[in-house]
């Protein structure tokens, strides 16, 4: 039981994998380059060496926090376009406590500050198409995108009016309760982004799934996610759960915004977000909305999207946007077919029929 | 002459069909029975083109056609009409008849006069009689499948196929179903009809092919067998059959009845519907403890809503609930449940089962919190409650970590069943909405067994099923629905079929 779990959960997002690679051989070759050549670039270019490395594991940090986000709308049985500005709302809040703060907070002290700051901003924005969902039953892909350009406009308008450093799009610095960077301790990780964010990352990961898979409230979560009338039945109340859990999913988006802002820039700077919050909805799918495969999903795109910077010598960068574009579009269509088919010529002593 | 020889289909990990065996002649009305998940369907909707088997032959009119889609088995005569209604309920009944075989003049213009005629000649000749301009929303469901019908005679069919086709229809609809079929066959037309009630099979049918686990198991001449027969060969062991045992169960005369207190009351109670019709409309009745009260009607006459409106998982308009005495109108589904509300809802697929969680989780929907220490499930008790009720109401697999998808239709129900009445469940008043539902035989039984136990112990049962002879074989008191109001209260030992039948369709009213 557990083996044909696994496979099933595994098996998707390999099989996309490997379709991508063949797009991109097929694209490769077209530049008049050798695939093999481009590919060892892209892994020499990121697992290859400790500042490769180091950006993977920034860019992940930032993509976990987002999938993680869609993820658990998902299980709830919503698509949250919005990670995006959720992202931004809750890395702006973090600037804003950061600007206020005197300087010297020691950092076990304001950690929690900007924690609980990022989640209350990218929770509001994320809780109004929710609580929208649940009174008037407005589809939250339309209200969670609208909601995007209205909060990210807003983030521009308050930078560019009013905190902006003069001449930038980027607030003053923040100087207490940063977090280290992992060349800090580890000096191989120069000039990399890579922080300590990841920690908190790791942990989110951790409570998500204990929360989803341990708690009452996660039962009731994905059983309306799954059926919302068995339910509503089961006594859930259908509409708390799906405001709560776009607070909740809002509030992980927001955290995300730490990682740029405390770990990285020490800074707010307008469009920060740069697409990380859509590119969670691919991280969620591939991830098949699990924690865990959240994480090897956020490493994966994080991967490409610092690879597509290594190979930009050999071929365009773009390519890479391509090869992510092809995974995104495997897992959501051809995928189930190819398993399914797979599935069919599986030998019949492996089936179990019970029906 | 239609054979499917040793048909093999598997979906996934689960065997459809294996060493399925089928002949029908020419010009009979064939029956196919057995369980629920016995695998009819599928071996129907390989013959129709609609799956592809895995192994095995399909022959008709002696050509293998193993394989063929279902365009091929339309224009080869053979057409299917579905379980569920595939018709788009916006256009009306000629557009649907004609939708795919429009009748054009040339430049893509529908031939809208043409259409008519032929539809007129269509339904004088079969005698299945459908208001033509109607649109299909404003059907009943008996009209619904006349069109179903309509559709596959219009497009050619000399065999016709049909999935339980009584399923929503009331006895004299059936009557009537059962006439037009006859006449089908009189003209040369070949009938195969799924089914799995028993009593259907020997009206109607001439020859019967039984299937068991995905197996054809027997193939018997209507006129040289007995239900008895077919319902041990459907399970493969004896079984007692409802309705065979009235007045034998113990069943209280109303007259025994004191004046005791409800368990459920319900007092001019309303319940909106669609198209500014009330669903339930000034309904009124009481439950008294050791009671089953049956609730006959053909379906769709707001037996649904008003079992939901009971459970709380609908709004009211007006007029109240009460649970032992206590006014439950605005008490939350949680709230009534701990209240002792027990609820096996009509469709275990939508409401009553999260189907791609466990058993173990399934058996604690609506009780989740008293499985819980401080918002965390209590991961142990929740498995030690899952391996009891498992032992005792013998749901197979023996094993809680299964998706309930994995079960069986009958293992599902009792996965509800176990939940809402068993372990440490405590309930006055059990709401019992198809119980019984697309379960087979052997689980039937069972299940009744059980909702006479419960009455037995006191409870109050509000049983609504649309088929009349479980509530007859049931019922200590029968009301009938008509229309969202109860037009007949009757007592139950002395009810019939018949009687009951004048009221479903309202001509008694």
């Amino acid at each position: 039981m557990t083996r044909t779990k696994l496979e099933e959960a595994l098996l998707p997002p390999v099989v996309a994998l490997l379709i991508a690679l063949l797009v991109g051989d097929v694209l490769i070759l077209s530049f008049g380059q050798s695939p093999a050549a481009v590919y060892r670039l892209l892994l020499d270019g990121t697992w290859g060496n400790a500042y490769g490395f180091g950006q993977v594991l920034y860019k992940a940090t930032t993509l976990t926090f987002t999938g993680l986000s869609v993820a658990l709308a998902l299980r709830a049985g919503l698509f949250n376009i919005g990670a995006e500005s959720q992202l931004a709302a809750g890395g702006f809040a973090a600037a804003l406590v950061g600007l206020a703060l005197p300087a010297g907070v020691p950092t076990l002290l304001a950690l929690p500050l900007y924690v609980l700051a990022a989640a209350i901003a990218g929770g509001v924005v994320g809780g109004v198409p929710g609580v929208l969902k649940a009174r008037f039953g407005a589809h939250e892909v339309i209200t969670t995108i609208m909601l995007n350009f209205i909060v990210l406009a807003l983030l521009n308008y308050l930078i560019s009016t009013r905190f902006s450093v003069h001449d930038t799009l980027h607030t003053a610095d923040i100087r207490s309760g940063t977090m280290p960077r992992l060349a800090d301790v580890m000096p191989a990780f120069h000039g990399s982004a890579a922080n300590t964010v990841l920690l908190v990352a790791l942990l989110v990961v951790a409570a998500a799934w204990w929360f989803l898979f341990r708690t009452r409230a996660g039962y009731e979560l994905r059983a309306v996610g799954l059926q919302p009338q068995a339910a509503e039945y089961g006594g859930v109340r259908v509409g708390r759960v799906w405001w709560s859990s776009m607070v909740l999913a809002g509030s992980i988006a927001g955290v995300g915004g730490l990682n740029y802002v405390l770990g990285y820039k020490h800074y707010y700077e307008e469009g920060f977000s740069a697409g990380a919050g859509f590119l969670g909805i691919a991280v969620a799918l591939v991830g098949r909305n699990h924690p865990i495969g959240i994480v090897i999903a956020a490493i994966l795109f994080a991967t490409l999207s610092q690879g597509g910077l290594a190979v930009n010598a050999l071929v365009p960068k773009q390519m890479v946007d391509v090869l992510q574009a092809v995974v995104i579009i495997s897992m959501a269509t051809a995928v189930p077919e190819v398993r399914r088919a797979l599935l069919s010529i599986r030998p019949a002593s492996s089936a179990k029929a019970t029906a | 002459m239609i054979r499917l020889i040793d048909i093999e289909k598997r979906f996934g990990p689960v065997l459809a069909n294996r060493g399925a065996n089928l002949e029908v002649a020419k010009g009979e009305i064939h029956a196919l029975v057995g369980e629920n998940g016995a695998g009819k369907s599928t071996l129907m909707r390989i013959l129709s083109g609609m799956f592809r088997p895995d192994a095995g032959r399909v022959e008709v009119e002696g050509k293998d056609v193993t394989g063929w889609s279902t365009a091929d088995a339309i224009k080869a005569g053979v057409g299917m009409v579905h379980q569920h209604f595939m018709l788009v309920p916006t256009l009306t009944v000629t557009e649907n008849i004609t939708l795919g075989a429009e009748l054009t003049k040339g430049g893509g213009r529908l031939d809208r006069a043409r259409a008519r005629a032929e539809m007129k000649a269509l339904i004088e000749r079969t005698g299945l009689s459908v208001p033509p301009e109607h649109r299909v929303a404003d059907l009943t469901v008996g009209e619904a499948q006349r069109v179903e019908i309509l559709k596959a005679l219009y497009r050619g069919a000399r065999t016709l196929i049909l999935d339980e086709p009584t399923a929503v229809l009331s006895p004299p609809e059936v009557n009537e179903l059962w006439r037009v079929l006859r006449k089908l066959r009189d003209e040369g037309g070949t009938i195969v009809l799924i089914t799995h009630k028993l009593a259907e099979v020997m009206a109607i049918s001439e020859t019967i092919t039984v299937m068991r686990q995905g197996e054809t198991v027997g193939r018997l001449k209507t006129a040289n067998t007995s239900p008895a027969e077919i319902a041990r060969m459907m399970v493969g062991r004896e079984v007692v059959l409802a309705g065979g045992n009235r007045q034998a169960d113990g069943r209280r005369q109303t007259s025994d009845r004191g004046p005791e207190k409800a368990v459920l009351e319900v007092h001019d109670l309303t319940v909106a519907g669609a198209r500014k019709r009330n669903a339930v409309d000034n309904v009124s009745f009481a439950v008294a403890p050791g009671e089953i009260l049956g609730v006959a009607g053909v379906e769709g006459n707001g037996q649904t809503e008003l079992v939901e409106a009971i459970a709380g998982l609908r709004a009211t308009s007006a007029g109240s609930i009460s649970l032992g005495g206590r006014d439950i109108t605005s008490v939350s589904v949680r709230g009534r449940g701990d209240l002792g509300l027990s609820h096996i809802p009509e469709d275990r697929h939508e409401r009553g089962l999260v189907l791609d969680y466990s058993v173990a989780a399934n058996l604690i929907l609506g009780q989740q919190h008293r499985f819980t220490n401080r918002g965390v499930l209590d991961a142990k008790r929740i498995a030690d409650h899952a391996q009891s009720l498992i032992t005792t109401y013998d749901i197979r697999p023996v094993d809680a970590s299964l998706p309930a998808q994995a079960l069986s239709g009958g293992n599902q129900q009792k996965v509800v069943i176990a939940r809402e009445m068993g372990g440490a469940r405590e309930f006055s008043v059990l709401l019992a909405s198809q119980p019984t539902r697309g379960v087979d035989v052997g689980a039937i039984e069972f299940i009744h067994a059980q909702l006479l136990a419960a009455r037995d112990a006191g409870k109050g049962v509000l049983l609504v099923s649309a088929d009349l002879n479980e509530v007859l074989a049931l019922s200590d008191r029968i009301v009938v629905m008509y229309g969202g109001r109860i037009v007949a209260t009757v007592p139950g030992g002395t009810a019939t079929a018949e009687q009951l039948g004048k009221h479903m369709t309202g001509a008694a009213a």
